[in-house]
């Protein structure tokens, strides 16, 4: 059944769509990232304009968030202070990488920037959390049944600054500095690269400051619907290219997918799903850095400009 | 060789010029909806003559449908420290978002060269590029470019002897317009020739819009932009909660 999306103008198969929708979901709900950065290349590559693209996919990643973060309030995996700070931090950065965005298309290199962004940070990511988890797991292994001893978190460097606050939900005492540092950094990729950044979130809350891996989930997805509403409301005023009949079939498929996947988290060892989530990261960015490296089929590209 | 010897017999002894063009269409406007999945358009017409038809290079027809116009940039990629990325550009004044020819025969030999010039008929004769040579080596390498791109999706299209003529009187060809269509008004238009020569020509209109629920949305994204932003995060959340809620009934 093909549908035709008034803002993308384009035709294409509802199904299609909504099975689109509902991978995306199912990871979303499953590892508590929002899924940008799967979304967007996914829509492009079925024909809709890359403007459509970036701008509808932060609009599905908004209703895919909100479905798993109540799945997660149930749970009591939301630190709700921890997303606030985090938020803080993450709409300064976002208002930062805004302003860079838009000097890098004035300069005319913004494909290629975003596209190094991609290869950059979602390989280091990935391999980080690759190694980090396949160490964690073989660890688990030799001690067999034994239980392994761990700590309930590492002091570090991160632990001696000033302002310190109580994060309840995540059992910490720490400076609210690095929270609002990881969120600008966050917000800055964000509005860079079109994402809602969960897959930066996720492992910067494990490993920098040491929140445990039942409130990371529910926490990310939280700053994540913020984030990404922010991104939908700015593109929907500054180009009008968030397509509502796009966004409406990519959330039908990603709400139920998101159900799925996050009870399916509740069945895996943490390590496994920081394994799988890692492998995801390294294909997304290994397919990115291929695109950049070998000679394209058709060197030449045609963009559309304004109406004469 | 021919070609030139044609051109001058056209040009020695002007065609019994007293044919003329009469035309429709099986429509004239084309609503885009929700489950639009492109259309065919008939277009038909005859050859009035006060005479009958004369002798010596046979009738022929072309029709052509051209979609509403825009500037485009043209954008090579070249290597740079191992990696592909843009470096040269071309703007292009103009270039129909659709373009189709449909014809009785081939198209070089029913249309001469100044014929196409006159009446930018051929791909290359509509697409409007003045002075790009300046703004980057080859630049008529870019222009090819766009061509063979949209002739690889379909945006453009050269159908040659698509046209069926009956009696050198009656003809007819389907134009599929495609499911990606861009709104605005589509010019038809029709020529008959002999020799190379355009003995007449009409111009007809085909309004291509958006219907419905597409036109509502597609309106209310362009006035009332905050308005659109803040409906679609009100449609994410409650989807978003209806869906919780759901799961949560069934279990």
């Amino acid at each position: 059944m093909q549908i035709y999306l008034p803002i993308a103008e384009v035709s294409i198969n509802a199904f299609l769509l909504l099975g689109l929708g509902g991978i995306v979901g199912f990871l979303s709900g499953m590892f508590g990232v929002g899924g940008g950065f799967l979304i967007t290349p996914l829509l492009l590559f079925v024909g809709v304009p890359p403007g459509v693209a970036v701008a509808t996919g932060a609009n599905q990643v908004v209703a895919s968030s909100i479905s798993g973060v109540l799945v997660q309030m149930k749970r009591k995996g939301v630190d709700f202070r921890m997303g606030l700070v985090l938020l803080a931090g993450g709409f300064g950065g976002s208002f930062i990488g805004v302003k860079v965005f838009a000097w890098m298309t004035a300069l005319g290199q913004i494909d290629l920037f975003v596209q190094l962004s991609y290869v950059l940070f979602l390989g280091l990511i990935g391999a980080m959390m690759f190694a980090e988890s396949t160490r964690a797991l073989i660890r688990a292994r030799r001690a067999g049944a034994a239980a392994p001893i761990r700590r309930a978190h590492v002091h570090t460097w991160v632990h001696r600054l000033p302002l310190q606050m109580k994060f309840r939900a995540s059992g910490l005492y720490i400076s609210v500095l690095p929270p609002l540092a990881i969120g600008a950094g966050v917000g800055f990729l964000s509005a860079i690269m079109g994402v809602g950044g969960g897959f930066i979130l996720v492992p910067a809350m494990i490993y920098l400051l040491g929140m445990p891996t039942r409130v990371v989930v529910g926490t990310s997805l939280f700053q994540i619907i913020f984030v990404t509403g922010f991104t939908t409301i700015m593109h929907a005023i500054n180009s009008q290219t968030v397509d509502m009949m796009l966004a409406f079939l990519l959330i039908m498929g990603g709400v139920i997918g998101a159900q799925i996947g996050a009870r399916l988290s509740t069945r895996l060892k943490a390590e496994q799903l920081r394994i799988m989530l890692a492998v995801l990261v390294l294909t997304v960015s290994f397919k990115i850095a291929l695109d950049l490296l070998l000679q394209p089929a058709e060197l030449f590209s045609v963009t559309p400009g304004l109406l004469p | 060789m021919i070609r030139a010897l044609i051109l001058l017999l056209a040009l020695a002894g002007p065609a019994v010029a007293n044919e003329a063009l009469v035309s429709g269409l099986s429509q004239n406007r084309v609503q885009i909806t929700a489950n639009f999945d492109g259309s065919e358009i008939l277009i038909y017409g005859a050859v009035k003559r006060d005479a009958p038809a004369p002798d010596g290079p046979p009738l022929e027809v072309i029709v052509t449908v051209e979609g509403p116009s825009t500037g485009l940039i043209i954008r090579r990629k070249e290597r740079v420290a191992g990696i592909w990325l843009n470096r040269s550009s071309v703007t292009v004044d103009a270039a129909p978002s659709f373009y189709a020819v449909a014809t009785t025969d081939k198209l070089d030999k029913i249309l001469s060269g100044t014929e196409d010039l006159r009446h930018h008929i051929t791909i290359p004769q509509v697409i409007r590029a003045v002075g790009i040579s300046d703004e980057a080596e080859n630049a008529p390498d870019f222009v090819a470019a766009l061509e063979r791109i949209r002739l690889e999706e379909s945006r453009y299209r050269i159908a040659e002897r698509s046209v069926q003529l009956a009696d050198e009187t009656l003809f007819r060809t389907d134009v599929a317009l495609p499911a990606n269509l861009t709104e605005g008004n589509y010019k038809v238009r029709l020529f008959i020739l002999r020799g190379g020569v355009v003995l007449d020509t009409q111009e007809r209109l085909i309004a291509v819009r958006k219907a419905g629920l597409e036109r509502f949305l597609y309106n209310l994204a362009h006035q009332q932009p905050l308005l659109y932003g803040v409906l679609s995060l009100v449609m994410a959340a409650v989807a978003g909660w209806g869906a919780s809620a759901a799961f949560r009934f069934v279990r």
